[in-house]
């Protein structure tokens, strides 16, 4: 035993031996549901997110640095590759968006009951949709 | 008996937390991660529709608009709200899967130390738009 908190995995057999408690299972053992999905999915998107502010960072220090340096960052993102980051940048932004205004509605004391945590999950993803394509919409037809 | 534990702590963990308080500063951390998500979300409103116009833009563009002190305001406030927010998120998932005790510090050192940097150079970056003007 590496960790004190395992000594709470520890129980007695009837004859008295030591045995290690049963963990619950792995993720992998249980059936998908939307609730556990969006849940894995907002830790996920949050992650993706945290590796995408190295756009913003580099974008920032690029236009306070020089001409060649803001068109080296423009020349990457204006390719295919950089908009298909640029596009699950917006999903997964809008995503973590609206499923922590979910959270957020949860720690106001509202919403669990679970026909309303299952409809509030579909209008989760139902909203990330239309907000990356009106996004994306805007972005390239209307600006 | 072949799995049986080899027990090396009489106490249990249970036991060993009575009397010590509260968990110190798991309250602070919970309510950053609310109030900084809070912040984030007419922030990043602002950021997505400026940057319907920006992400096209010319680099002499981007400077006016950031040498606008009201942009430079909230460009200061989304960066260093984001970072603190990111380095909140990423330390849970740490402490949840990094479980030998060397590598979590180690991780968590290292996120912290990253997330800083980054959020500092974003600032002087902004500062340095701003000023410019």
């Amino acid at each position: 035993m590496t960790d004190v908190r395992e000594a709470q995995f520890v129980g007695r057999t009837t004859d008295g031996r030591t045995v290690r408690r049963p963990l619950s299972p792995h993720l992998q053992i249980y059936k998908p549901q939307i609730t556990s999905a969006l849940s894995i999915f907002h830790r996920v998107t949050g992650c993706a997110l945290s590796a995408g502010t190295l756009l913003l960072v580099w974008w920032l220090v690029a236009a306070a640095t020089s001409d060649h340096a803001f068109a080296s960052v423009s020349a990457v993102v204006h390719t295919w590759v950089g908009h298909l980051v640029l596009f699950g940048w917006t999903a997964a932004l809008w995503y973590h968006f609206c499923a922590g205004i979910r959270h957020l509605v949860w720690d106001a004391g509202y919403g669990f009951e679970l026909p309303q945590v299952h409809a509030s999950g579909r209008l989760v993803l139902i909203a990330t949709a239309v907000l990356t394509v009106l996004t994306w919409f805007v972005g390239l037809v209307i600006v | 008996m072949a799995n049986a534990p080899h027990q090396t702590v009489m106490r249990s963990g249970l036991g060993k937390a009575r009397g010590l308080g509260s968990a110190k500063t798991g309250t602070a951390h919970w309510w950053a991660e609310r109030a900084t998500s809070i912040a984030l979300v007419p922030l990043t409103l602002w950021f997505i529709l400026a940057m319907f116009r920006l992400v096209s833009a010319p680099r002499f563009a981007v400077m006016a608009w950031a040498g606008n002190p009201l942009n430079a305001t909230l460009l200061l406030a989304l960066v260093i709200i984001t970072f603190h927010h990111m380095a909140l998120g990423l330390q849970v998932v740490i402490e949840d899967y990094v479980h030998a005790e060397k590598t979590r510090l180690a991780s968590l050192l290292a996120m912290k130390g990253l997330t800083a940097l980054l959020a500092i150079a974003a600032i002087v970056a902004v500062l340095k738009l701003a000023l410019a003007a």
